[in-house]
């Protein structure tokens, strides 16, 4: 049985009930859980001592503003360091109610990951200890990853991107 | 601010007036300190010369490169790369193109991965070789910076054979590179390989055992493995703390299977301990340049897919399947399987990672660096406080933080 079989196998039998969604694209488990879920799976996942994910390799956020009420995505990436495998979380929230469990009290390297993804989509973390922005200034008013905020001013009239670009 | 007679600090913590000597002074390391190599800001509470504690502000160079890459095609993103971690940007631009080559599940001929692992050595040494001598510089030997920049030249003459430019270098392609190695190349790296390993030893031999120099480092900014975890740490910091930690062994890509090297750890992971894991991992990174180099299989020197990979010029010229690719490609036409993928690199500060999420659009959906530089430096207030301000300089300059990878 190949690793992310056994992985897989092992993820339904363990937290059955609460994978929503777990398919496996190039070569990476994918599992979708529901947001009030991710907490106690993040420190299920870490201290079983089969599965071992012990580090939190990636913290961030997509935007889907076609998905109705789940617009944000939150993703996670784990990796287990004794089983070789590597493991990616995602959690959909709605925009409206951007709010997700802070990932800080299992993994500390969270924080400021965590605090990027708050300045850039928004998200707020429930139990976060510093939830401020971090790249840009404080005095920012807007989460400018966010799909709505294109990238060059929409008001120009001196380029026209309909054959170039999204 | 004071509360009675106990001094609230901005983090929160409270001091108690007895533990305190003299007054507390609030001092800026930074932004623009010549010390802090790099634009960042950090707040120092001291009493006297005994930082209480450390407040970082980072942004000051952010250039929003994820943004920037959901509107590029994906041989643009390349030039994005360049300009994380600058001190080896071959290694970004390498691990980028891995990233695109996993998505549209490219096969690359054996030559490619050897040459690729070549550079990325090249740029490790390079990348290592500034870490350490600036280690040098903030303890006050400042020889001990210029002389390995002689050798650092050389690494990017290497560079320029390859791709024209040195800093920020946009080399090979997405599927391989453009050229094979040209007979200067072929010279200058025999000749490096040649030089090198001296130099660099009478270079190791003005720090290693330097009674200065081991006092001053010694015990600087260490931390413990488990608190390294615990921040995710990765890397030669990583490493300086214990742990045998190094994606070219545990994910091997670009063929890192083939070559014999050993990944050197420490023990406290202090300052020295990582000063001299980048010098042992420098001395494998020429063993293992050694070994490509002397295995290195013929071959072509890009993989076969004309959708990404631009065409000889001639062939533009008069061919007219060539002519449709080329536009295409230049055009950021082409078709990218809709997918998402991780690929992560061993870069020069740690995992280099790259998540890429495609629709199936001219440009990435999303893009995320995994930065190692901006995952450890949140430890850096843990290193520093309770010592002082001089270990709070070399410990930043040995855990190599480098502004474009913090800020991206």
């Amino acid at each position: 049985m190949s690793k992310n079989n056994q992985l897989r196998a092992d993820l339904q039998q363990k937290f059955e009930g609460r994978i929503l969604q777990i398919e496996e694209l190039y070569d990476c488990l994918v599992v979708e859980i529901s947001p009030v879920d991710l907490l106690a799976t993040a420190d299920a996942l870490k201290n079983d001592a089969s599965l071992s994910f012990n580090f939190l390799t990636l913290l961030g956020a997509v935007h889907y503003p076609e998905s109705k009420e789940r617009e944000l995505c939150l993703v996670y990436h784990l990796h287990s360091w004794k089983n070789q495998n590597r493991l990616r979380i995602k959690c959909y929230l709605s925009i409206d109610k951007p709010q997700i469990q802070s990932l800080t009290s299992v993994f500390e390297t969270a924080n400021w990951m965590e605090r990027e993804t708050f300045d850039f989509y928004g998200v707020e973390f429930q139990g976060h200890p510093n939830l401020r922005r971090i790249l840009n200034m404080d005095s920012m008013d807007y989460h400018p990853m966010l799909k709505q905020f294109h990238l060059e001013d929409e008001t120009r009239e001196d380029k026209d991107d309909r054959f170039f670009g999204r | 601010m004071n509360v009675g007679n106990d001094i609230l600090l901005s983090n929160g913590q409270v001091l108690s007036r007895e533990t305190i000597d003299g007054d507390i002074a609030t001092i800026n390391f930074g932004p623009t300190h010549p010390a802090t190599h790099g634009i960042f800001q950090n707040i120092l509470k001291v009493d006297g010369e005994k930082i209480l504690s450390s407040e970082q502000t980072v942004g000051y160079i952010h250039r929003a490169f994820e943004k920037l890459a959901e509107r590029r095609p994906y041989n643009q993103i390349a030039t994005l790369t360049d300009r994380l971690n600058y001190c080896s940007s071959p290694i970004n631009n390498l691990g980028w193109q891995m990233t695109v080559e996993k998505l549209i599940q490219a096969e690359i001929p054996k030559r490619v991965d050897y040459m690729r692992v070549i550079m990325m050595e090249l740029a490790r040494i390079a990348d290592h070789l500034i870490c350490n001598s600036v280690i040098g510089v903030d303890t006050g030997a400042l020889t001990s910076f210029f002389y390995p920049f002689t050798e650092r030249e050389k690494i990017y003459e290497l560079y320029e054979e390859v791709c024209g430019a040195r800093l920020t270098t946009n080399m090979g392609r997405i599927g391989g590179f453009d050229k094979d190695f040209t007979p200067v190349f072929h010279q200058k790296l025999k000749a490096f390989l040649k030089s090198f390993p001296k130099a660099f030893e009478e270079f190791n031999s003005m720090l290693e055992r330097n009674r200065i120099f081991m006092d001053r480092t010694q015990g600087a900014g260490s931390i413990s493995s488990e608190r390294a975890l615990a921040y995710g740490f990765t890397g030669p910091n990583l490493r300086a703390t214990g742990v045998d930690y190094d994606i070219r062994a545990m994910h091997p890509y670009a063929s890192y299977e083939d070559f014999d090297f050993i990944i050197p750890v420490g023990v406290q992971g202090d300052t020295y301990d990582r000063w001299m894991v980048r010098q042992e991992e420098v001395r494998q990174s020429v063993r293992i340049i050694e070994q490509a180099y002397a295995n290195i299989p013929e071959g072509p020197v890009h993989a076969d897919i004309p959708e990404f990979f631009l065409p000889d010029k001639k062939d533009v010229y008069n061919n007219m399947e060539a002519l449709i690719y080329h536009f295409k490609i230049v055009m950021g036409e082409t078709n990218v399987p809709a997918g998402e993928v991780y690929h992560s690199v061993e870069g020069g500060n740690g995992e280099l990672g790259f998540y890429l999420i495609s629709d199936g659009g001219r440009a990435p959906y999303r893009l995320q660096f995994r930065r190692p530089c901006f995952i450890y430096y949140q430890a850096y207030p843990e290193m520093i406080t309770g010592s002082n301000i001089s270990d709070a300089v070399i410990t930043l300059s040995s855990l190599n933080v480098i502004a474009g990878e913090l800020d991206a």
